[in-house]
């Protein structure tokens, strides 16, 4: 892609201050961000393929697993579609994923919590999307976890995803949350999110069509990418 | 239908961003054998508003080849992207080229994106070069103004060196591209 990109709004994610979240304290820009059109370098971006996965990368009940061992946890399929601001599909992006495991644990070196970790669980993933930016992959329920963030903090059950999009300046690092679950009203990284209309764009639904029985649970989770501008008036002026 | 909201990509971003259970799909090595072009050590530290290490961030690198070219019309030998998770300094080490000039972009330049624990939404950012005559009539750091200077990596020994400040005096530019 090197066609300009609609300018971000004001407003609708997370700002960089969220003293609820307090790792932003310290972390957050006191400057509001210079705002530019994108040059040729942030309008292009990495190109991926079939080539740069493994066979089992998008399947985390199995791609960390011993032979003939499966990851423990309820067992979910995730899909969706990757589309842009003006629903066009996004192809061949590539997803990349990482989560906690059933108990609410990251194969992580800092991560000390006393669930315990799961030998055939890596919490980690890659799916590419097709011609038409639909994407799947296989894993476990995450499990909830406490954070330490100044008082009883709890992470509902979330996956985190990272997508590359066809520009560098539609990179979009996002996390995932699951359809009806009473954490998320009380997470303050979720709620840095200022709409409730932007929050519930997080939220994966139970898409009981795509259940396998006896087998997988089925979540829906579409994501949307920056989109093109549409008309001269988008196309934000040079200068600051 | 308005972009999905961006999440912070929080302290345990290695495991997805630089796969510590498989073979890392983009690290910071990015100049292969033969890559043409001027060899660039890049390094830099991120700290915070009371000036502490980031040792949790992670830095990614997207920019042209030597000649100002971008794929799939650029050197083979060059991995255009990387990545580099910071270390208990919150340090970061990039192996690439000094980018060329790509055609419509100004001055010489490499983009850069941070991640990191505390970071809503991804952090933009450009590095470009001291002592490039084309800085002077580049069009972003004209606009950055008396902040330019965050935006330029200095040589440091026989390496360059952009330091990034999260926060605060010498706060850098970061970008709404």
């Amino acid at each position: 892609m090197t066609t300009p990109l609609r300018p971000r709004r004001s407003g609708w994610h997370p700002p960089a201050l969220t003293p609820a979240y307090r790792s932003t304290r310290l972390r957050a820009p006191t400057q509001a961000p210079l705002a530019l059109p994108s040059a040729p370098v942030e309008l292009r971006g990495p190109v991926f393929g079939h080539a740069d996965l493994g066979p089992l990368d998008g399947d985390l009940h199995l791609n960390a697993a011993a032979d003939g061992q499966s990851a423990i946890g309820p067992r979910i399929l995730v899909h969706g579609q990757v589309t842009d601001e003006d629903r066009r599909p996004v192809p061949h992006t590539l997803i990349e994923i990482w989560q906690a495991n059933a108990g609410g644990r990251y194969r992580h070196k800092r991560d000390g919590y006393l669930a315990p970790l799961d030998p055939n669980f890596g919490g980690c993933g890659r799916a590419l999307a097709d011609a038409d930016g639909r994407y799947a992959f296989r894993s476990i329920q995450p499990g909830p976890y406490p954070w330490p963030n100044g008082g009883n903090d709890w992470r509902p059950a979330h996956i985190h995803l990272s997508l590359f999009g066809h520009a560098f300046a539609q990179r979009l690092v996002t996390q995932l949350y699951f359809e009806g679950d009473p954490l998320m009203a009380h997470c303050p990284i979720l709620n840095a999110v200022p709409s409730e209309a932007g929050r519930a764009r997080l939220v994966a639904r139970l898409d009981l069509a795509r259940t396998e029985p006896m087998d997988t649970v089925a979540w829906r989770f579409d994501i949307v990418l920056r989109g093109a501008a549409q008309t001269p008036f988008e196309t934000r002026p040079e200068g600051p | 239908m308005r972009e999905t909201p961006s999440q912070t990509a929080g302290p345990y971003l290695h495991i997805g961003m630089l796969d510590e259970v498989g073979p890392a799909l983009i690290g910071a090595s990015m100049r292969g054998p033969g890559a043409r072009g001027e060899a660039l050590t890049l390094i830099g530290r991120i700290t915070d508003g009371k000036g502490a290490p980031v040792a949790d961030g992670l830095v990614e690198m997207w920019q042209p080849d030597a000649d100002g070219r971008f794929p799939p019309v650029s050197d083979p030998a060059l991995s255009h992207v990387g990545r580099c998770a910071c270390d208990a300094d919150g340090t970061f080490r990039f192996e690439t080229v000094r980018p060329g000039a790509a055609p419509g972009s100004g001055a010489p330049h490499a983009a850069m994106m941070l991640y990191a624990r505390g970071v809503n939404r991804a952090l933009h950012l450009r590095c470009y070069f001291k002592g490039d005559p084309a800085n002077a009539d580049d069009p972003l750091l004209r606009a950055a103004g008396d902040r330019a200077h965050t935006l330029i990596a200095r040589p440091d020994g026989a390496a360059w060196r952009l330091d990034i400040r999260l926060q605060g005096r010498g706060e850098t530019v970061f970008l709404d591209v």
